[in-house]
């Protein structure tokens, strides 16, 4: 093995070995439980920019473990598994340091953080994933690994919302097992390095393809929560609020959206897709999660289901952009929002945790001038939300821009009437929990008022959304950077020569 | 297929005399019955591994007892299949035997019943071993009239483990048992008349030359396979299994449901697929096909609706086993060589699996006194390698990635749609999510752990009980990890598998 493979396995062990050991500390040895979570994670992201280096100036990650004929594991280190790695792992350190406070002196910690460290592990093996197989692979224990979070709290309301995602989750990994072995009878097996496959395929098989091109974005889409497929996450809502940010930031809706980003763009590859004529349906299917997703946002008052029905909105750009490969803009807008969307929801859900640990509220119609005790929580949230709407300087200007400048240049007038309507609707839904927290008048007494002290709330749980907010800004403010994800993502597309 | 003839005795009769021998030690002597038990399955896993050796270097073997030749004398044999069945019988009885010992000391533990519970292990060791040497005896038989005294010798043994609880139920079930096996031996025993009288050898290898063209052989197949499906306990001959094994002690449990009825199919699929393949027509496939599905979907859908542990354990073993049958009409196609892999792989991923979950309830038993699957919350405080185990063996029988089920499916699914019979793939895909949701409807329960539990009410596992389960189960997991090995063993001296496995799929 050379450096570099050691490399791709100590980003995965970074995590694995954290992750076991601390199943077995004892519940009251706190220190040593977030020493090891922290150590791990930090140790987790010096790796993976060594790695974001290596590949930036060329370098090839790649380890191979052959299981039978047709049948091999392959991590392989690519500039788009970078930008998903790097994702995760800077918002895992953030969001274990959130769940440390957020989870101070509950019980079953040792139990929650193993499988956070598990399920970031498994998060980062889809990134580096680098065929279908090892996809498939990651996929599936990343809904494992989940699923202990999802039901941590043991109610059962949170075993039914467990039971749910199992079967949403499950059912899509059998749906994309089908069509991986029947892509793999067709096409023999191929790595995603090779960026499409022959496509001589498409003149005898045409319609079996499109067929199972279909039934992959089937089995991804319950995990990027496409509509009809998004049932689960509103449900999920009932777990803790750090496994919410996993859900919708780090980990399970976005290996969705990268799922669909690796099948759009190295399985089938643009020309063969264009030939199938198979991409107007991924767009419309992007364009009416994204409208529906926001239309039921807007009746939602518990804020984390008005968020997940957001998340459900947002994460379909990426699919919107991606469905329009022919135009690098929109691609370029897709890619880069997996990393903005990422920011600012995680943003969101750490204020909205804030605001239910400290002052015990669940609800909009809760939250009259919340922001006068805790302006720097709603402060993050207010940027988050600005950049949810699309104002600049925000990340969230950056992706609609791109996104809205490739439908133009592909003559798509639709998908900047669905930015539009969309960016609208954001704003209805967002706009009004500003005004109420900046500018409503309190009523009454905090539903629960569980944490006086020196700060708003825990500092623990105050420093997250402020450095992610801070990022949100700032990523926008320098996009055009040279280290930057727009600078990034500008680099993965000149990769796939589009 | 050309193979070594050995005519001196060779390690091959360690794994068929060794067992014998010990277990009527074990029924003689009082003391020390473990320390010879544990010996014997020990020494046993050794001489497979000697054979497993000595099959990668040599190839294939026979050996003729005493120097006889066949017809006359007994002849043992070796080849790829028969010793991944070894292997996965000496580390499946190993850990059985280990858990057994923990198993029996934890319930003498409980004084009111202790001479009840010495009782039942000083029969149970006698029982296990000569059942050990059966099962042995099965896998390396090359002669007809050997193999149905295999059957016997197993089916004799087997009834009387399962009867060894003393419960009014497992008496009645374990009657049935022993009933509808001896039925199937004396079934598969006409069968052996039929075709003695029609080829006037039962040598396996001279089977071979026969011709096929009499009626008698016919009807000779038929009955031995039909008596073959009743033991193995394929739908619609399913009915006795599910009783019979989940009132049986945790032990013995395990050894039904792991290994005994892998013997008489794996006889069932070599008569099917080497002896008599002539006499195999399509439409015979697609019925064994056909059986194999409901049995996967039926079974599945009996262990969703059980509401205790072993009851829903043993339903899945029916489901699972449609998973060998469903094998079989894919053979057509790619030859037999296809088929050996799905049906080794899902062998032993099962065999492992499922011995580990049966030791994860028996675990559960003892801890808690019930299985009600409505009650199992908050066992995972007091035993967490255990519930760990469940969970890991409910990965492999779910068949996800990186598991030797997983791979038994994989193969299945690619054959299935490589020659476009998608509808068996489309079984084995709802079938695993029907798995899906009877490992969870446990675990879900195994996770919760009530407010105000209290972790220090009973007493600390032994490791025995625990990790012999969590060994096994991640053998399975990590079967699929390794699947180069168990397939290089697989197609040695096997010259079309062989092609198969250096070429890549068809």
């Amino acid at each position: 093995m050379n450096w570099g493979q050691w490399l791709l396995v100590s980003i995965l062990l970074s995590s694995f070995i954290p992750g076991i050991i601390i199943f077995g500390v004892p519940e009251e040895k706190h220190r040593l439980r977030t020493g090891l979570n922290l150590c791990g994670s930090i140790l987790k992201i010096v790796l993976i920019l060594a790695m974001d280096t290596g590949i930036y100036f060329g370098h090839n990650f790649e380890i191979r473990l052959p299981l039978i004929p047709g049948v091999e594991l392959l991590l392989n280190g690519d500039p788009l598994s970078a930008l998903f790695a790097t994702l995760s792992s800077v918002l895992w350190l953030l969001t274990t340091i959130y769940a440390v406070g957020y989870l101070e002196g509950s019980p079953n910690r040792s139990h929650f953080f193993g499988y956070f460290s598990l399920c970031v592990t498994v998060t980062i093996g889809i990134a580096l994933a680098g065929n279908l197989i090892t996809f498939l692979l990651f996929y599936e224990m990343l809904t494992l690994t989940t699923y202990p979070l999802i039901i941590h709290r043991g109610t059962e309301k949170s075993l039914h919302a467990g039971r749910n995602y199992l079967i949403y989750a499950f059912s899509g990994g059998a749906v994309f097992l089908f069509a991986v072995v029947a892509l793999q009878t067709i096409i023999g097996p191929t790595d995603f390095a090779t960026t499409g496959f022959p496509s001589s395929f498409i003149d005898t098989h045409a319609t079996v393809l499109a067929v199972i091109f279909v039934l992959l974005i089937i089995g991804v889409g319950v995990k990027a929560a496409l509509v009809p497929l998004h049932g689960w996450l509103p449900q999920a809502m009932v777990a803790p609020a750090p496994v919410s940010a996993l859900l919708h930031a780090v980990a399970v809706v976005k290996a969705g959206a990268f799922g669909i980003i690796r099948i759009v763009l190295d399985v089938y590859g643009a020309q063969n897709l264009l030939l199938l004529g198979v991409l107007p349906l991924l767009g419309g299917i992007a364009s009416i999660t994204i409208l529906y997703g926001s239309i039921r946002a807007l009746q939602q008052d518990d804020l984390k289901r008005r968020l997940a029905f957001s998340t459900i909105s947002q994460v379909s750009y990426i699919a919107l952009g991606i469905s329009l490969v022919d135009q690098p803009l929109a691609v370029i807008g897709g890619l880069v929002h997996l990393v903005h969307q990422g920011l600012m929801k995680i943003t969101l859900f750490f204020c909205a945790g804030n605001l239910a640990e400290t002052l015990g509220i669940h609800r909009i119609s809760e939250m009259d001038g919340v922001a006068r005790r805790m302006p720097f929580t709603m402060a993050a949230f207010s940027i988050g939300a600005l950049g949810m709407i699309g104002i600049p300087p925000t990340v969230g200007f950056v992706s609609k821009w791109y996104l809205g400048l490739g439908g133009l240049a592909a003559g798509n007038w639709w998908v900047v009437l669905i930015l539009a309507v969309s960016s609208l609707l954001n704003a209805c839904y967002f706009l009004p929990i500003l005004t109420r927290s900046w500018f409503g008048k309190q009523q009454g007494p905090w539903p629960e008022e569980l944490y006086v002290g020196r700060f708003e709330t825990r500092l623990m749980l105050l420093t997250p959304p402020l450095v992610t907010a801070f990022i949100v800004i700032a990523a926008g403010a320098v996009a055009n950077a040279q280290i930057s994800p727009l600078a990034w993502v500008r680099f993965i597309v000149r990769k796939y020569g589009l | 297929m050309t193979s070594l003839q050995l005519t001196s005795p060779s390690w091959m009769i360690i794994p068929v005399i060794l067992p014998l021998i010990a277990g009527l030690l074990s029924f003689l002597l009082n003391r020390g019955i473990f320390a010879i038990a544990l010996t014997a399955a020990l020494a046993n896993l050794l001489a497979v591994s000697i054979l497993t050796c000595q099959l990668l270097s040599y190839g294939p073997m026979r050996c003729h007892m005493g120097g006889w030749q066949p017809p006359l004398g007994i002849t043992l044999r070796t080849d790829g299949p028969a010793l991944l069945m070894l292997l996965m019988t000496a580390v499946t009885g190993l850990a059985i035997t280990l858990y057994a010992r923990g198993y029996f000391s934890y319930r003498i533990l409980d004084p009111k019943r202790a001479s009840q519970h010495q009782h039942q292990q000083r029969y149970f060791w006698p029982l296990w071993l000569l059942l050990l040497a059966g099962l042995n005896g099965l896998f390396l038989s090359s002669d007809i009239f050997n193999l149905y005294v295999t059957l016997e010798l197993i089916a004799i043994a087997a009834a009387s483990l399962a009867a060894l609880s003393g419960k009014p139920a497992s008496q009645l079930a374990s009657f049935r048992y022993l009933l509808v096996n001896l039925l199937g031996s004396i079934t598969f025993l006409l069968g052996v008349v039929f075709l003695y009288k029609s080829c006037r050898v039962l040598d396996l290898d001279l089977l071979h030359n026969v011709p096929m063209n009499k009626p008698g052989i016919s009807a000779a197949l038929a009955l031995m396979s039909v008596g073959l499906l009743l033991k193995t306990a394929l739908v619609p001959l399913h009915f006795w299994l599910p009783p019979a094994h989940a009132n049986a002690l945790a032990p013995v449990s395990i050894i039904l449901s792991a290994l005994v009825v892998k013997g008489s199919f794996y006889l069932l699929f070599r008569l099917w697929f080497e002896v008599f393949a002539q006499l195999i027509t399509t439409p015979a496939l697609n019925v064994m096909g056909t059986l194999g599905a409901v049995a996967i979907l039926w079974g599945a859908i009996q262990a969703m609706r059980q509401h205790r542990l072993k009851l829903m354990i043993a339903y899945s073993t029916v489901s699972q086993l449609g998973y060998l049958f469903i094998a079989f009409p894919l053979a057509r196609i790619d030859g037999s060589t296809q088929v050996w892999s799905i049906v080794i792989f899902m062998a032993m991923a099962h065999a492992c699996a499922k011995s580990a979950m049966f030791m994860v309830a028996g675990t559960v038993f003892l801890h808690l006194g019930h299985d009600r699957i409505n009650d199992l919350t908050g066992i995972r405080a007091n035993l967490p390698i255990t519930v760990l185990a469940y969970g890991i063996a409910g990965v492999s029988l779910m068949g996800l990635p990186p598991s030797g089920g997983f791979i038994a499916k994989w193969l299945l699914l690619s054959s299935a749609l490589a020659s476009s019979q998608w509808w068996w793939a489309l079984v084995v895909i709802i079938g695993s999510l029907l798995a899906m949701t009877y490992v969870f409807r446990v675990m879900s329960r195994f996770f919760v752990i009530p407010e105000g539990y209290s972790s220090a009410k009973s007493t600390p596992p032994s490791p025995l009980l625990e990790w012999p389960a969590l060994v096994l189960a991640m053998i399975s997991l990590f079967l699929g990890l390794a699947a180069s090995w168990p397939l290089y063993i697989l197609s040695t001296g096997n010259p079309a598998l062989a092609q198969v496995f250096s070429g890549g799929l068809p």
